[in-house]
């Protein structure tokens, strides 16, 4: 086997024997999980059930009670360690469910920051790295708004703007924690198709996402977390139908079809 | 966000615009001096009775209300990044409470000058650790929690020292009240103080995007690869002693921690420069130190001989300006 076979066969992420509580319930016991580049999943899972404390997991930003996690071969660093985050960050992303602007800043200043882990420590943001952000901004149809104040930025427009300033990472692994909140429909289809993109040019996404039909279209992929800490993962296909949602959610769902896409609605 | 090059040419002008407020300061008071005089003061050739008065009385001074300018605004940029506040100060922690519990109980029990120093640092530097241990407990770092442990010590310290000040004789009544509002005039030694200040800028500078980061949320900078515990950790031990070595110097200062890092973002963001901490620390310790240098001089000289304790001046220059930045923030959020 030649060395880049073997980094092509390093899974973006691996979870071993992964366990992980929240407030004194399991979110998953025992997840034998490997993310592949080119794949992309869904997170499914009730309010509560710890979707997103899953994924701060994956990133590396709370402990697990048991397991092993690995980033593109790298073992995650403890939490409050220092060492290798850079390394991480270089490689995976993650967006989080809510932004912060407490003090005034531009639209491209906040989209700029996500150049950090590619920055030496006396480097400033050189033009190149202003031209990866200009990208972002235009590929979220965020054109015009590079001199705005974010603080003056609607909802969705805000979220827009969090999801171009992780694309100016250019991470290969995507967590995404909710990211169509805020978003109207035209973008939610917008943003999934950039995603869905990325993942045909080798990233890999993890999504947690409310709309099981959203699920069903865009990612190839599920994992289910049922609430004891059971889980069920597979190909999109085979795990998100209308039984298995039906247990998930804790109410009756019913799948139609339309234009080859199957939409699951509650009864 | 500013280039390096247009960060390098404000810089430049705000030492030239230090250089200018330390001649200034070395030229005014009380007995007449040329700017040859001052110049060879300085230049260290010849002497002569102006020549002494400045580098005897005048320099040392300036240079520590130079020193605590500066300390004090950079200590005021680094908290308003730890908690995430725009309206913190550094002494919003409790530490000059601390400070001033062990000048005043120094003062009271009739201790030389040397001492109530020392027990100024002592006094802040547990303060720090009293806030610290208290909101540390646990090992998590919650704002809301270190805010408050700071802001209830501090009521803490307060009200120990009122009890101070009743209980003190008259005659020492005075030299408290200097030392409570803030003082340049006892302050004869500025090295330590200019070291202290040099080295925070020296450990806090390569940390700056680190800084930028953790001022948009624990998540994000966590997300981007920072070691977001260690950061804030180092920011409020150096934050704290900037603020003590400020205060063991020249009392408790007013508003110069609030007030500077505060009209320092205003300009970078006028000039569409954001809030980059790579330029606004610096350039805060810079503006801070002329900004207390000239405050001090006027202090000496408007109504000379008598002096005022330069506190009162930064207050009543910055009571105003904060109500007016107060008064603008929802207009920026619109």
């Amino acid at each position: 086997m030649s060395g880049g076979e073997a980094i092509m066969n390093t899974p973006l992420l691996e979870a071993k024997r992964l366990a992980v509580d929240i407030g004194g319930h399991h979110v998953c016991r025992a997840l034998d999980w490997r993310v592949d580049a080119g794949e992309s999943w869904a997170i499914l899972g009730r309010n509560g059930v710890g979707k997103s404390t899953l994924l701060a997991t994956l990133a590396g930003f709370r402990a697990q009670q048991g397991g092993d996690l690995s980033v593109s071969g790298l073992a995650l660093p403890q939490p409050g360690q220092g060492k290798g985050l850079r390394a991480i960050a270089r490689v995976r992303g993650y967006l989080s469910q809510h932004q912060f602007d407490p003090f005034a800043s531009t639209v491209l200043e906040t989209v700029l920051v996500g150049r950090h882990p590619h920055l030496g420590r006396w480097d400033w943001e050189s033009a190149a790295d202003r031209r990866i952000a200009e990208a972002a901004l235009d590929e979220l149809d965020l054109g015009g708004f590079a001199d705005r104040e974010v603080q003056t930025l609607s909802g969705g427009e805000r979220q827009r703007v969090a999801v171009a300033q992780l694309l100016t990472q250019e991470p290969q692994l995507f967590l995404l924690d909710e990211p169509l909140t805020h978003l109207d429909l035209s973008h939610q289809v917008a943003v999934m198709e950039m995603f869905a993109r990325r993942a045909s040019k080798g990233a890999a996404i993890v999504a947690v996402l409310h709309d099981p039909g959203f699920a069903a279209r865009y990612c190839g992929r599920a994992l289910l977390l049922f609430g004891d800490g059971e889980w069920l993962a597979g190909p999109a296909g085979e795990v998100i139908n209308a039984t298995n949602l039906t247990r998930l959610y804790g109410h009756p769902l019913r799948e139609l079809s339309a234009d080859g896409h199957r939409w699951f609605v509650p009864r | 966000m500013p280039t390096r090059r247009r960060a390098l040419f404000v810089l430049a002008a705000l030492v030239g615009l230090a250089v200018l407020s330390l001649f200034t300061a070395l030229a005014a008071g009380s007995m007449p001096v040329s700017l040859a005089d001052v110049l060879r003061a300085v230049s260290g050739r010849s002497d002569g009775l102006a020549v002494e008065v400045i580098r005897g009385l005048r320099l040392p001074r300036a240079l520590a209300a130079f020193a605590c300018g500066g300390l004090l605004a950079l200590a005021g940029a680094l908290m308003q990044v730890l908690l995430r506040n725009p309206l913190a100060d550094p002494y919003v922690l409790g530490i000059s409470g601390g400070a001033a519990v062990g000048a005043l109980s120094a003062m009271l029990a009739g201790l030389a000058l040397a001492l109530v120093n020392l027990f100024a640092f002592a006094g802040s530097f547990a303060a720090m650790l009293v806030v610290f241990g208290l909101a540390h407990g646990d090992a998590s770092w919650t704002r809301t929690r270190l805010l408050l442990t700071g802001v209830i010590v501090a009521s803490g310290c307060g009200a120990v020292v009122a009890l101070i000040m009743t209980i003190a004789p008259e005659e020492e009544l005075r030299g408290m009240l200097f030392w409570l509002m803030g003082d340049l005039g006892h302050s004869s030694s500025p090295g330590p103080a200019l070291a202290v200040l040099a080295l925070g800028l020296v450990v806090m500078l390569p940390f700056s995007r680190e800084l930028n980061l953790l001022s948009r949320g624990d998540t994000l900078a966590r997300a981007l690869g920072v070691p977001v515990d260690r950061v804030k950790l180092g920011i409020y031990v150096l934050a704290s002693l900037l603020t003590a070595v400020a205060v063991t110097t020249a009392g408790s200062i007013g508003f110069i921690g609030l007030v500077v890092p505060h009209l320092v973002r205003l300009a970078m963001i006028r000039l569409g420069w954001g809030n980059d901490q790579r330029l606004l620390l610096p350039a805060s310790a810079l503006f801070g130190g002329s900004l207390l240098l000239l405050a001090d001089t006027l202090a000496r000289t408007v109504i000379a001989p008598q002096q005022l304790p330069v506190g009162v001046l930064t207050a009543l220059l910055g009571v105003p300006v904060f109500l007016f930045l107060l008064g603008r923030q929802p207009d920026e959020r619109r």
